[in-house]
C-alpha cells in the first residue's frame, strides 16, 4: 500500500498545492486527504489510549467516563477517516485506513500517542488537546466544505464535555494533595514540548483553502494560550518555560511508542481481515 | 467496614420535558460539580435524560424500616381511602 504522501505518484491535480520555499517536503497528492487524515489520526490514536483505562479507572465513575471519552474520540476519529478514504477515491474505507496503514503512514500529532501514564499524565494530556479541539472544531464548523463542517459541529458538542471533564480534573490535581500536585506537574512539564506540534501549519493548510477550509491557527494558539494559562493558574500549577520542542508527525515520524500501540490496536483485523462479528 | 469512597449522591433524571424527574441511582463523587458529571457519564450517556437532579444522600429523610407498620399498613384496611366504587362511564380509561 502506497503511503499517500509518498512522493512520485503522478497527482493529477498537484500543481494547485502551492510551493513552500525552504521546504523540501515531498509533494502532497491530495492535501484535503492528508489533511482529514491529520484530525482523524489525532483522534484515533488518542481515543485508543484512552481506552487502555478500561477497567482500571481510580474509581467507577471516573472509568466509565473515561470509557465514554474514549469512544467521542474513536467515533469522530470513525467519522473523519471515512471522510478522507471517500475523498481519496481509492476504495479505502475508515477500517482499512485505521487497520492497514503503518506507523510512517499515520498522521496524529506526537503528544496523543505517548503512553497513558499515570492518572495524572491522561488527565493533562487530555485537557491539553481538548482546549485545542475545541478550538479547531468552533472554527471547522464554519468551513464550506459540508462534510467537515457537519463532523465538527456534532464533535464540538462532545469536546466541551471533555474539556469541562479533564479542565474540573486539572483543577482538583493540581490545587489537591502533594501528591497530586507533583504528578499533575511533572505531566505538564513532561507533555509541553508535544505542544507546538499542535499549531504547526505547512503546505497542506496552505493548500486546503481553495476546499473551502481556512483555520487560523496563530488565533486559535493564542486562545489556546489563554485558555491554559488560566487553567494551569487556577490549578497552582507552573506553566514550563518554552524550550525545545518536538515533532514530526504530521508529516509521519512518530516516537517509539505510536509502533507498539498500533501493533495491539491492528493485530486482530490484520490476523482475521474481513472478519465479521 | 467503614465506606472509604467518596461522598455519595442521589440522581434523578428527567426523561422529557414535562416529565417528572426519577430517581435513577446514585454516584460517589467529591463535590456537586464532579457529581454532575459523573451522573451524566453514568445514567444520561445514551440520551436517556434532558435534566439531571443532583441531591447529598445524606441530605435525603428516609423512614426507618421500623416506621413501616405504624406508617403504610393501616391504609390497608381502609377501603374508603381508594375511590374504586365509582362507576366509571362509558369511553373513560382507567
Amino acid at each position: 500500500m502506497k503511503g499517500p504522501a509518498n512522493a512520485g505518484t503522478g497527482p493529477a491535480h498537484a500543481g494547485t498545492v502551492p510551493p513552500v520555499a525552504g521546504k523540501r517536503e515531498a509533494e502532497i497528492a491530495n492535501p484535503l486527504f492528508e489533511y482529514l487524515l491529520r484530525l482523524g489520526d489525532d483522534r484515533l490514536v488518542l481515543g485508543h489510549r484512552m481506552s487502555e483505562w478500561c477497567g482500571h479507572g481510580p474509581i467507577l465513575e471516573e472509568d466509565i467516563a473515561m470509557a465514554n471519552i474514549a469512544l467521542d474520540l474513536v467515533g469522530q476519529g470513525s467519522s473523519l477517516l471515512k471522510l478522507a478514504g471517500e475523498t481519496e477515491g481509492a476504495g479505502r474505507d475508515e477500517d482499512a485506513l485505521a487497520y492497514f496503514r503503518s506507523e510512517p503512514e499515520y498522521r496524529n500529532a506526537q503528544i496523543v500517542e505517548l503512553p497513558k501514564g499515570d492518572f495524572a499524565f491522561t488527565v493533562v494530556r487530555q485537557f491539553l488537546f481538548d482546549a485545542y479541539s475545541v478550538l479547531q472544531w468552533d472554527a471547522l464548523q464554519q468551513c464550506t466544505f459540508a462534510p467537515l463542517a457537519g463532523i465538527a459541529a456534532k464533535a464540538l458538542k462532545e469536546d466541551r464535555y471533555h474539556l469541562r471533564h479533564s479542565g474540573d480534573w486539572m483543577l482538583r490535581l493540581g490545587d489537591g494533595t502533594g501528591e497530586s500536585h507533583t504528578r499533575a506537574q511533572s505531566a505538564l512539564n513532561d507533555l509541553w514540548r508535544f505542544t507546538a506540534e499542535l499549531f504547526e501549519s505547512d503546505a497542506v493548510d496552505e493548500a486546503i483553502h481553495e476546499n473551502g477550509v481556512v483555520v487560523d491557527l496563530a488565533a486559535i494558539q493564542s486562545r489556546w494560550q489563554q485558555t491554559v494559562g488560566d487553567v494551569v493558574r487556577r490549578a497552582t500549577l507552573t506553566l514550563p518555560a518554552a524550550g525545545a520542542s518536538s515533532s514530526g508527525g504530521r508529516r509521519g515520524r512518530h516516537t517509539e511508542f505510536l509502533g507498539h500501540m498500533l501493533a495491539e490496536m491492528q493485530i486482530v483485523a490484520r490476523s482475521h481481515p474481513g472478519a465479521k462479528w | 467496614m467503614a465506606d472509604t469512597q467518596l461522598p455519595l449522591w442521589e440522581v434523578f433524571t428527567q426523561a422529557g420535558h414535562g416529565a417528572p424527574h426519577e430517581h435513577a441511582g446514585s454516584v460517589h463523587a467529591a463535590d456537586a460539580e464532579q457529581a454532575m458529571q459523573n451522573a451524566r457519564d453514568v445514567y444520561a450517556r445514551r440520551g436517556e435524560a434532558v435534566s439531571l437532579w443532583i441531591v447529598p444522600s445524606s441530605a435525603i429523610i428516609a423512614s426507618a424500616p421500623g416506621d413501616a407498620g405504624p406508617f403504610f399498613d393501616p391504609g390497608n384496611d381502609k377501603a374508603y381511602r381508594h375511590p374504586q366504587f365509582y362507576k366509571v362511564p362509558r369511553g373513560v380509561k382507567v
